[in-house]
């Protein structure tokens, strides 16, 4: 365990130099590479925060819950409500947002995933998916198809520093996700709920003989994984905008940023995240536009089959 | 329906009472090829009008043209009525006539030859990119840079980078929203200084609402009804636009917006058609074909056998967004037909 740990500790840190290094060399570039890497980190938080999401239920439960975007895109859309249409106050109208959307996550767990108690993973999975479907054609016919805007929470005049800009909101989403992946981290490597977490996931019945409720495990997963999607969706709304359709997007690539840095485990779906979104911007300023995605995502087909398990996960997938 | 009620209470046409059936295809190809096979075996409709995007209206034209029932949809693709379909018309201004109107203002009110074309990778932005590439010439004009963005991409700052480094004299932006409030939002975060232009894609208060104070200096084509008073005073078609107005307040407490202005003009083009040739199918074409001079919402309609489209370029006029609110610019050619 101690040397698994000192691994993932050099990884880690090599991770981040090397993601240094391209900043470095990205900003000598001039400033068109300084703001690839603003704007692509920007974006990846958010992808960074829904990873987390989709790693926090996995690293539980072994369920790959498909429905992850959807709370984001609902925290977007209840936060317009309760801020634009109803005009209480940002902060009330971000705790009220995401309570809601945390409920609907906690109550879906105790409604259906707690009681296909012993169903397959794969059976798990499906229901996420119709549940995702659900919850679109729901938010299609509340709010209508039409994007909506939410405010920044502080101005929107760009900053301009070293020939790059940066929007005030951006702040907010860097300072959210460093805050989210630590306590999420601490949470699953410090505490005894968290380890108790783990533990559920990588062997059920043995947990479950040192008194580790699975099905509590399960519920706490659900309700970390949507009150952070749904902060991620209010977060990023007043830079995006938000609209019911907006999830599927956001869902798919905040998985795809979670297999890249290792599904289930948290730093992964940061680092994961937030390179995605820097290979994005980048791939769209350096490439023909049109192969943006496809280049972004032969990037990360390659380093998968380098590393099958993700850049930061682990063969077995255990780790928080 | 509006039309359906005023209509009737008007005692109808020839004394029959015309009812409208609707079906939703909730913008899908597949779902409108369904309704439409519906609504013509099962309700044994006189005639069709929609859809509203392109791809729904060419999977319904197919039933439509197997049928012989004529179809008056409310779709600008130019592939709609390029090449003429013998029982499918529009109602709006075809893309194609947005980007002639576009460009003539390019060349001869910016006098730039130069623009960056940005533009959704969906079937409407693809589509506009190509129509833009084919005309430019024409204008004088070059397309120096063309990149394209996905309908719910998070950020445009990498395509305008790019941009950023051509001499492009302006933006085009092809898509509908919220793509190019997005990437109004980025240019004014990267400081750029050329102009933006967009399609009709834009034309609804939403674009101002989204890209607020970005949109301000945004100039895109637009039909004359968004802003009634581009219409000459006292001609028959501002007096249509008016009533309409007036009527819809009324009715819904809302503003016009241009897709209700669409389907109107729908169904006074087959409806007016009806009182000629009655409810047969094949002779109800042949009296829409015959359109001459109707004035409508969206314009005047004049179809002919070569020309399933009934407006031209002079029913638009520019719009430039300035203090978040619509101005016009271009309504001195006045409107033909």
């Amino acid at each position: 365990m101690k040397a698994d740990e000192k691994r993932n500790r050099v990884l880690w840190c090599s991770i981040a130099v090397v993601a240094l290094v391209i900043a470095l060399a990205l900003s000598l570039k001039g400033s068109k590479g300084l703001q690839w890497v603003i704007s692509g980190l920007t974006v990846g938080s958010i992808y960074a925060l829904v990873a987390m999401g989709f790693s926090i239920i996995y690293a539980s439960t072994r369920v790959i819950n498909f429905a992850q975007g959807e709370f984001s895109m609902l925290g977007g859309m209840l936060m317009y409500t309760f801020s634009s249409q109803v005009g209480l106050p940002a902060w009330l109208s971000f705790i009220l947002a995401v309570t809601v959307v945390t409920a609907l996550g906690a109550g879906f767990e105790r409604a259906v995933i707690h009681r296909m108690e012993g169903a397959s993973v794969v059976a798990l999975i499906i229901v996420t998916i119709g549940f995702s479907i659900f919850i679109r054609a729901v938010a299609k016919w509340i709010w209508g198809t039409d994007p909506v805007k939410i405010a920044a929470f502080l101005g929107e005049e760009p900053l301009r520093f070293l020939g790059a800009s940066i929007v005030p909101q951006s702040f907010w989403v860097f300072g959210f996700t460093a805050v989210a992946v630590i306590l999420v981290f601490l949470f699953f490597n410090r505490t005894l709920p968290g380890k108790g977490m783990r533990a559920a996931a990588g062997n059920p019945d043995a947990a479950s003989l040192v008194g580790v409720s699975t099905s509590t495990s399960s519920l706490l997963a659900w309700t970390m994984a949507a009150a952070l999607g749904a902060a991620a969706g209010i977060i990023i709304a007043p830079i995006n905008f938000a609209a019911y359709s907006f999830g599927v997007m956001l869902g798919l690539k905040g998985f795809a940023a979670a297999i890249l840095g290792g599904l289930g485990s948290a730093p992964g779906a940061v680092v994961g995240g937030l390179i995605l979104g820097v290979l994005e911007i980048m791939t769209a300023g350096a490439f023909p536009s049109g192969y943006k995605d496809a280049v972004a995502f032969l990037i990360i087909i390659l380093v998968l089959l380098v590393r099958p398990q993700g850049l930061l996960g682990k063969p077995e997938g255990e780790k928080v | 329906m509006l039309l359906e009620e005023q209509i009737n209470a008007d005692g109808g046409i020839d004394g029959h009472q015309v009812s409208f059936i609707i079906e939703d295809d909730e913008s899908e190809p597949a779902k409108a090829n369904t309704a439409v096979t519906k609504l013509i075996n099962q309700d044994e409709v006189a005639a069709i009008i929609g859809g509203s995007t392109t791809g729904s209206t060419l999977a319904m034209a197919e039933v439509t043209e197997k049928s012989k029932i004529p179809q008056v949809c409310c779709a600008g693709g130019t592939k709609v009525t390029q090449p003429v379909k013998e029982y499918v018309y529009r109602t709006p201004p075809s893309d194609a006539m947005a980007i002639e109107k576009l460009l003539g203002y390019v060349e001869n009110e910016l006098k730039i030859k130069k623009i960056a074309v940005l533009h959704d990778a969906n079937a409407y932005g693809t589509g506009g990119a190509d129509e833009l590439q084919s005309k430019c010439g024409d204008y004088g004009i070059e397309i120096i840079a063309r990149e394209s963005y996905g309908s719910t991409d998070t950020s445009m700052v990498g395509q305008l980078t790019k941009i950023q480094g051509t001499d492009a004299e302006a933006v085009v932006v092809w898509g509908t929203n919220p793509g190019p409030a997005s990437i109004a939002k980025n240019m004014k975060e990267l400081n750029m200084a050329i102009p933006m232009m967009a399609s009709h894609g834009i034309a609804n208060k939403k674009f101002i609402e989204l890209a607020g104070e970005a949109a301000n200096g945004v100039t895109f084509p637009g039909g004359r009804l968004l802003i009634p008073e581009s219409i000459p005073e006292g001609s028959e078609w501002r007096k249509a636009v008016d009533d309409f107005s007036k009527l819809y307040k009324n009715e819904y407490d809302l503003d016009i917006d241009t897709f209700a202005a669409h389907g109107w003009d729908a169904g006074l083009i087959i409806t007016d058609a009806m009182k000629e040739a009655g409810t047969d199918s094949e002779k109800l074409n042949q009296a829409i074909e015959k359109t001459k001079g109707l004035v409508g919402i969206d314009g005047i309609y004049t179809y002919s056998s070569t020309d399933h489209d009934g407006l031209s370029v002079d029913d638009m006029i520019i719009i430039i967004v300035e203090n978040g609110e619509w101005t016009f610019h271009g309504a001195e050619a006045e409107p033909v037909n």
